[in-house]
């Protein structure tokens, strides 16, 4: 096994070996989710600790789920009710929480670089569930694993992803993973939207959806948060939908067998038509759900490893 | 009390050149430079070949009086700038509450002269409480020591009461401090756009908010004929602008901090909040474009902008983390970095560290020269040390030179022909 890292707080830090190697786990955590009895108790007798500074419904429960399958004792902390509201700093909760031996904390925060702060702070495996700007490692890895399967591979595929990237955690990690898989990935969006010299990434980057979606393997579309679309970055909604919206027309740009997928929690009608959507013959976006599940649990099971193995060595 | 030093390798940024010699000095003044030999009666201190030049002259140091002592207090500030070779400290007026009476500013220089070894020289707001609405008083505020007039980052936005303010400036031949920068591009802003703050996923500005902030003040400089002094130019494309201001005659001057001549936005990595400073830390490219400016003099002043931060403002997410470093201690080592590494020579960074500022705030300090103020600093600018933040002499150590591999030790310093700090070991 190739997976070597303490803590999963971006695909910066991963190696094309250690990506495959989780990958190739979560194939076949996909099947047990599919089997009836769905268990395996790699991590009994482990805590697991949900951070959430910021609201989240499906990567919350998706990480709960994927440790209460692995057999781990799950607990949830809602962290904007709590101690932050009190004026403790994020340093201050860590080292509470890390008082109760956690094995696995899982972290989101609204900050870039939060959760890699906190990782220096505690001696658990912290996995980064979204911070900021920043990375969501586990989106980017459930996204290649919905690719990988629905393609039959994760290299030389040329993958438009399109919307809001200057805000998007998604699309940072996304861009990383697939450029280290060597695909060809293309940046699609209005330049307000867009990174300062986000050219120097490696990727194509444009403003047009039609350029942009032209032969693609792979349609990802990110959400536009609602409040960044009251003309401060574009000017309505509707001028975004008929530019940047997806729809079967602009589909029609990429490939025939093309795959659209979306990190969710969908706006129909702004960034993709609903009907669109619901195709089951081009839409994957309930599958990634599906996938996500089966990568949490790979990479929390890697992580577990690799903090036994630190421990057993002493240096944990 | 007569001083003579001997054999020391005098460093004079008014001549622009470094040469063999001795110095002299009797009470508080240089008496002498290259004489015959001792006077009847002098202490004899032998420089051993090291170096003897004026002391700094720091343009912006933070002192957290009033308001914030637990960060940094007279004595600690002074103390440190001793250790740096720093014999003036112009402090900031961004205290709570802001330096912006004769009342605020009298207290200040009082809490100074009891406290510290240096000669401080105060600034004072340019706008009540720095909220770019009313002018301070000018006149009594400088009739009460004030040598400059800053909001220091707090940049007025009203253009009018700008211009007002400097239109009132100019009849007293008040200095006023800009900070370049238009606040609407950088508002929140925690790095400098471009691939290193999309990567780490960090709100940015860009460069071309400082061209425009300048683009702004040279506009009112032209129209009032202020005296005008920018605190920090740190990009690349401010420099055409500055360069046809001071062609066309503007009373303008430029400064910029050790920090961003000697590091840039790609240390501030895994999100090291000790590299988090205002105007945040450019690329590369601008940093070598700043250095030769130094060189040619486009760029007046090196500064250490000294901001003390204690841990608890430090330790949080990037973004939330407050802004600015200590520097007293290692402006001069770390200017340092810029001789051994060839791209400028010591009368020219004593000229912008000692010289420049004096001059632009009109003290007599800052030459090696007969009648001149014997503030002095002696050291070694070989001598490596592996800097610990521990051992700062600040209250607080938000360094970003912690660990870091410097050159160039401060063996002592003297202020007014009074020995203020004294290595250790020397």
């Amino acid at each position: 096994m190739s997976f070597r890292a303490r803590h999963l707080l971006g695909i910066e830090h991963l190696g094309p070996d250690e990506i495959t190697a989780l990958l190739d786990l979560a194939d076949r955590y996909v099947a047990l989710g599919r089997s009836a009895a769905k268990h395996a108790d790699v991590l009994a007798g482990m805590t697991q600790i949900n951070m959430f500074f910021e609201a989240s419904t499906r990567t919350q429960s998706s990480f709960e789920l994927a440790g209460k399958r692995l057999g781990a004792d799950v607990m949830n902390m809602a962290m904007q009710a709590s101690s932050l509201k009190k004026g403790e700093t994020l340093i201050d909760t860590a080292m509470t929480l890390n008082a109760m031996h956690p094995d696995l904390l899982v972290v989101r925060h609204p900050n870039s670089g939060a959760v890699d702060l906190l990782a220096q702070k505690v001696t658990c495996a912290v996995l980064n569930a979204g911070d900021g700007r920043h990375e969501h490692p586990t989106q980017a890895l459930l996204d290649a694993l919905t690719i990988r399967r629905a393609k039959g591979r994760l290299h030389r595929l040329t993958v438009a992803i399109c919307g809001d990237i200057a805000h998007s955690r998604v699309a940072r990690s996304n861009l990383l993973l697939l450029g280290k898989m060597e695909n060809r990935v293309r940046l699609v969006g209005p330049p307000t939207l867009m990174p300062a010299q986000a050219a120097e990434f490696g990727v194509e980057v444009t403003d047009d959806m039609r350029e942009g979606l032209r032969d693609a393997d792979v349609v990802m579309m990110l959400r536009l948060q609602r409040e960044r679309m009251d003309g401060a970055f574009i000017p309505s909604e509707r001028e975004y939908y008929h530019r940047f919206g997806l729809d079967a027309e602009k589909l029609a740009h990429a490939k025939g067998d093309a795959i659209v997928m979306h990190p969710g929690p969908m706006n129909r009608g702004v960034e993709i038509d609903g009907t669109l959507a619901d195709d089951i013959n081009r839409s994957v976006i309930q599958e990634q759900v599906e996938m996500g599940v089966a990568v949490r649990m790979a990479a929390m099971e890697l992580l577990a490893r690799n903090l036994r193995a630190a421990r057993e060595n002493g240096d944990g | 009390m007569t001083l003579y030093f001997e054999n020391a390798r005098l460093i004079d940024p008014e001549a622009g050149e470094e040469r063999r010699g001795n110095l002299i000095v009797d009470g508080a003044r240089i008496a002498a430079v290259d004489a015959a030999g001792p006077p009847k009666g002098a202490q004899v201190i032998d420089c051993a070949s090291k170096c003897l030049a004026p002391g700094i002259v720091d343009i912006g140091v933070q002192v957290g009086e009033p308001g914030a002592r637990h960060k940094e207090s007279f004595r600690s500030a002074g103390r440190a700038a001793a250790a740096g070779g720093v014999t003036t400290i112009v402090t900031r007026p961004d205290t709570d509450p802001a330096i912006d009476t004769p009342e605020v500013l009298e207290f200040v220089t009082r809490r100074a002269q009891a406290e510290t070894p240096v000669n401080m020289r105060p600034m004072a707001a340019l706008t009540r409480g720095r909220a770019g609405r009313e002018m301070v008083e000018i006149g009594f505020l400088m009739d009460a020591g004030a040598v400059a007039f800053t909001d220091t980052d707090h940049v007025v936005t009203n253009t009018r009461v700008l211009s007002r303010c400097l239109t009132y400036a100019r009849s007293l031949g008040a200095l006023v401090i800009g900070h370049p920068q238009d606040p609407g591009l950088s508002r929140g802003a925690a790095a400098t756009s471009g691939k290193f703050a999309a990567l780490r996923g960090l709100p940015s500005v860009s460069p071309m908010a400082e061209r425009l902030g300048l683009d702004r003040d040279i506009g009112l400089v032209e129209m009032t004929g202020a005296r005008y002094h920018a605190d920090q130019i740190t990009t690349r494309r401010a420099l055409p602008p500055l360069r046809r201001a001071k062609a066309n005659g503007l009373d303008i001057t430029v400064g910029i901090s050790i920090h961003h001549l000697t590091l840039n936005e790609l240390d501030v990595g895994d999100y090291r909040t000790f590299f988090k400073l205002t105007p945040p830390l450019r690329s590369e490219d601008d940093r070598a474009a700043m250095v030769e400016a130094v060189d040619s003099g486009l760029i007046d002043v090196i500064c250490s902008m000294h901001t003390p931060q204690d841990e608890e403002s430090k330790r949080l997410p990037f973004e939330e983390a407050a802004s600015g470093a200590v520097g007293l201690e290692t402006l001069l080592p770390a200017s340092m970095r810029l001789y051994h590494s060839g791209e400028l020579t010591l009368p020219q960074l004593f000229r912008a560290m000692a010289l420049n500022p004096a001059r632009r705030l009109g003290l007599p300090a800052g030459r090696l020269a007969a009648g001149a103020p014997a503030d002095l600093v002696l050291f070694d600018p070989d001598a490596p040390f592996l800097l610990d933040r521990f051992a700062l002499h600040s209250k607080s150590k938000n360094t970003p030179f912690d660990e870091a591999r410097l050159q160039g030790r401060v063996l002592a310093c003297f202020v007014a022909g009074r020995r203020v700090h004294a290595k250790e070991t020397a």
